[in-house]
């Protein structure tokens, strides 16, 4: 496999050809933002959070499906993109409720994470908070619907790597929902094997394991790189953090 | 078919037609029939055949004159006269051709509103059945089909419509010929030609009145292009909220297949080309081609990112040729008479002619058909006669949701691609909504930011979101609850769903607002400012 | 003509069920078809049931999910029995401008409950007849919010 060379917020890096922006500015310890995309995941270019600017494009483009290119000159952090990322960060509080003093991965939330390093400390739009049902039929696990970002994670790894497709998107624009087959409650889907993917690579607390209190759950995707990689890579042995 | 056999059966035609007296063409299409067109048209074969006269006047349906505010209308070929507002009582009248008794509704082709139009693509209304593809071959229709599979090679055909400069008529105005090329020069065996019937703009009922009018015009403008790029299957997507244009389709197809005219060896020729019907389900996005594309293959109408485009990667993977219904048919008069023709008609840099569904406060709603160019003022004052009395014109939106509008002091802009993105809106497909001095501007953004958010997909969050928040405010201003900060804000989320959505439904989805903004941000001022608005039209109404 | 409205000419429950499977094996049971036999299904049976929809995943081999996703994306797909009687008030940008507004505010107020099936439309393209109304298939053109009111409010069998 070749080898590119390219510029990334002024610092030149090489990655491998087949390597997209993201993952490239990720192994060069550049943390660009994002909330759907997952590593070993097919990628949805959703959230529209890991946008960056290419020289020479007219387009944002999301670092998360872009292939990097040799010569290529990119910038993550741009003052316009950090603006961009907040009002999207904005946006996603103001969608549905997302209090986390009472949230069970408080502390832990990606989209709690990503809004304190963006400093968005107040929502400057019209709370929409409609009220979606949370669903705890299931034995382990539970999914609050007010706390989703329909960023699809739970959709794509029970489809692409559980292989079960329990979950999928109903409705359309701001009515989407997540749903269990064919909408019953999680606890009487036929399809779904209780793997707990879903509830692993969800971003914020709306999956979330049974018998955690407020800030207890903590999520842990090391399943993933070695589901995806260990059989190429043999290794048989899963480095997994201790829970 | 053979070659032959079309001549034969166009000549059979056109002497049945030459032996007639008269032939009463009733329009036929969605906007006559919701006005009591078939009545009209039951009342007239009836007072035919009562008459005794059914060996020398046929009673025909037709597709769109044009002129839908006085609908239902009836064409009779002796004298050339259109009747307006025909009602089953004027039966005998028409029949008889009694000018004095339709006294008032009597419109001639000299009239401004039809001596205005250069009709090509609307050529066979009033003059041809739509459920009759007889009729359309009598009018030379599938000659050009006949060339382009006996006489052209594809690059030749791909050539002259290189040479026609004919544009997208979907809205972006992409050069045709180039997205036929890209199509025709992919190597893969398996192709696909996609015909976007999918017209989901509210006010733009063009394609779906070209469907209606004249199916087989479009059909033989696909099965050309399958033959320019090398495809074997075609589909069309129409909205399943057009009933009509989807039987009238049906029906096109089923005779097109059993005169050989589509199927297996077209003309004798090596040429196979099949069209299949996919009915849409009440999705604007899927006019998006990515998301038209996944839900002709099943599934959510969302779109995915390009690249790769269609012609690359299109329907299940294979190259893919998407065009819309008005650029389709335009393919067979480019075949017949030359791309050099074509391009010697209308603006030089987008040629050909263009139909305009105009409708809202003007006198002569309906469609219309005119050179590329042709000034705002000609359509609307010339051919439209204007704004109810005792209105003033105030704008046009063209493009719908993801367009913008034209204020009086445009009117005399060419309606061009170009042009009319230098003025911040688009051409689009062909939604022309005329306001005055009683509508509300600031309502007209919120109507289609409603719009746009009842349409996203819901996949990316600048969308899904933004477009509630921005409906939020523009809500918040036509109720009289408007903030100073609602304007940064408004400009804020504009800017992120032009530069951050995933495809041109968000990306365009703020041009109504900035459009209204830049032409009229002094009625936005009035609203927010003074808590009034000066149209007295919207929530607000005209209170102080 | 009037795509939402039920249709009166409903067969027999094993009638439709064989017409159904017969679109089904049109289709080669191919789940790429879903959009058309979902427009089958509805046409046959009036609504989407959830057994409907059970059947047609298991049918075309896809995810149960899969398919409620998709049907519940287009909103000529309805999931409850239509009513006796069905009303589409078009909001296309010429009926707006001509006051669909207020037509449906009317219509909201004076449909009655039980009877009808209240859906707005996004231009029937019948714009030179706006404000439009189409009441169980029949075009109401220039229709004034009063008189789309006693339609709705009075129309019974019998």
């Amino acid at each position: 496999m070749s080898v590119r060379t390219l510029e990334v917020d002024g610092r030149t890096i090489t990655a491998m050809a087949d390597q997209t922006i993201f993952s490239a500015a990720w192994d060069n310890g550049i943390r660009i933002p994002r909330l759907c995309h997952l590593g070993g995941l097919p990628d949805a270019a959703a959230c529209r959070l890991c946008l960056v600017e290419i020289e020479g494009q007219k387009r944002l483009q999301s670092a998360c499906t872009t292939k990097v290119a040799e010569d290529m000159v990119v910038r993550t952090d741009t003052p316009a993109l950090q603006a961009h990322r907040k009002l999207i960060i904005e946006l996603l509080f103001a969608e549905r409720n997302h209090v986390c003093s009472v949230c069970v991965v408080n502390g832990a939330c990606e989209l709690q994470t990503l809004a304190a390093e963006l400093g968005v400390d107040h929502i400057r739009m019209k709370p929409q908070y409609p009220k979606l049902p949370v669903d705890v039929s299931h034995h382990r696990f539970g999914i609050d619907h007010n706390r989703c970002i329909l960023c699809t994670r739970c959709v794509r790894v029970c489809d692409s790597v559980e292989g079960a497709h329990t979950w999928d998107v109903a409705g359309r624009g701001r009515n989407s929902l997540i749903i269990s087959d064919l909408g019953e409650p999680w606890g009487e889907s036929a399809s779904c094997t209780s793997c707990g993917k879903c509830v692993q690579v969800c971003p914020t607390g709306a999956l979330f394991s049974k018998g955690k209190t407020v800030a207890e759950m903590r999520k842990d995707r090391s399943f993933l790189q070695y589901i995806v990689t260990a059989r190429e890579k043999r290794l048989w042995i899963a480095e997994r953090k201790p829970r | 078919m053979t070659a032959d056999g079309l001549r034969q059966s166009r000549e059979a035609e056109l002497d049945r037609q030459s032996r007639l007296k008269n032939r009463i063409a009733c329009c036929s299409v969605a906007g006559c029939l919701a006005g009591g067109g078939d009545a009209v048209r039951a009342a007239l074969a009836e007072e035919v055949k009562a008459q005794g006269a059914s060996a020398e006047i046929e009673v025909c349906g037709t597709g769109c004159m044009g002129l839908c505010s006085r609908g239902p209308l009836v064409r009779s070929s002796a004298g050339e006269i259109t009747y307006a507002e025909v009602k089953p009582g004027d039966a005998a009248a028409v029949v008889r051709s009694d000018l004095d008794s339709l006294n008032g509704r009597i419109l001639r082709q000299s009239d401004p509103f039809f001596a205005g139009q250069r009709r090509l693509i609307l050529a066979n209304s009033g003059k041809v059945d739509p459920e009759k593809i007889a009729g359309y071959i009598a009018q030379g229709g599938y000659q050009s089909l006949l060339r382009a599979t006996s006489e052209m090679t594809p690059e030749e055909i791909v050539a002259e419509v290189k040479k026609s400069k004919l544009r997208g008529r979907g809205g972006a105005g992409y050069p045709a010929g180039l997205k036929w090329e890209l199509v025709a020069r992919h190597p893969s065996a398996t192709k696909y030609v996609i015909c976007n019937a999918d017209e989901g703009d509210p006010g733009a009922f063009m394609n779906r009145s070209v469907l209606e009018g004249d199916p087989h015009r479009v059909l033989e403008g696909m099965a050309i292009a399958g033959r320019a790029v090398g495809a074997q299957q075609g589909y069309i997507y129409a909205r399943g909220e057009s009933p009509l244009a989807i039987e009238r389709i049906r029906t096109a197809i089923d005779q097109a297949q059993r005169e050989g005219l589509l199927g297996g060896r077209v003309f004798d020729s090596d040429f196979h080309f099949r069209i299949d019907l996919r009915i849409g389900a009440g999705a604007y996005v899927c006019g998006e081609e990515t998301a038209l594309i996944a839900s002709i293959e099943g599934k959510r109408g969302q779109p995915v990112l390009r690249p790769p485009y269609p012609p690359e990667s299109g329907l299940w993977g294979h190259p893919t040729l998407i065009n819309n219904v008005e650029t389709f048919a335009n393919i067979p008069q480019i075949i017949e008479n030359g791309g050099d023709w074509f391009a010697g008609i209308g603006a030089p840099a987008s040629p050909g002619t263009k139909i305009f569904a105009v409708a809202g406060r003007i006198r002569n709603s309906g469609l219309v058909e005119v050179p590329i160019g042709t000034s705002l003022r000609t359509i609307l004052f010339e051919i439209g006669g204007g704004v109810p009395e005792g209105y003033e014109f105030k704008a046009a939106q063209t493009g719908g949701p993801a367009g913008g509008c034209i204020p009086a002091q445009y009117l005399d802009v060419p309606m061009d691609y170009d042009s009319l993105t230098g003025i911040g809106t688009m051409m689009g497909s062909g939604g022309l909504i005329v306001m005055d001095t009683s509508s509300c501007m600031v309502d007209v953004a919120r109507f289609f930011m409603e719009f746009c958010m009842d349409e996203s997909c819901g996949k990316c969050i600048p969308c899904r979101a933004g477009t509630v928040q921005m409906n939020e405010i523009l809500g918040r201003m036509t109720s009289g609850e408007g903030k100073e900060a609602d304007f940064a804000m408004l400009e804020a989320l504009s800017g992120l769903l032009v530069e951050a959505s995933l495809c041109g439904l968000g990306r365009a989805a703020p041009n109504p607002v900035l459009s209204t903004l830049r032409h009229f941000r002094s009625e936005y001022d009035a609203h927010v400012r003074e808590r009034r608005c000066p149209a007295g039209s919207c929530r607000m109404g005209a209170s102080a | 003509m009037n795509p939402t409205a039920p249709d009166l000419n409903i067969p027999a429950s094993d009638e439709r069920e064989k017409l159904l499977e017969r679109a089904m094996a049109r289709h080669h049971n191919s789940g790429d078809a879903l959009i058309e036999i979902l427009h089958t299904a509805q046409q046959l049976y009036g609504y989407l049931s959830r057994p409907l929809l059970s059947k047609m995943a298991r049918r075309l081999n896809l995810p149960p999910s899969h398919v409620l996703g998709v049907a519940t994306f287009y909103h000529l797909f309805r999931f409850e029995p239509p009513k006796k009687h069905s009303a589409i008030v078009c909001l296309g940008t010429a009926c707006y401008a001509s006051g669909a507004g207020q037509l449906l505010a009317a219509a909201q107020q004076s449909a009655s409950e039980g009877e009808w099936t209240l859906t707005t439309g996004r231009c029937v393209g019948s714009c030179g007849l706006a404000p439009i109304a189409i009441c169980d298939g029949i075009p109401l053109a220039r229709v004034k919010p009063g008189d789309l009111a006693a339609v709705l409010g009075g129309k019974h069998d019998g």
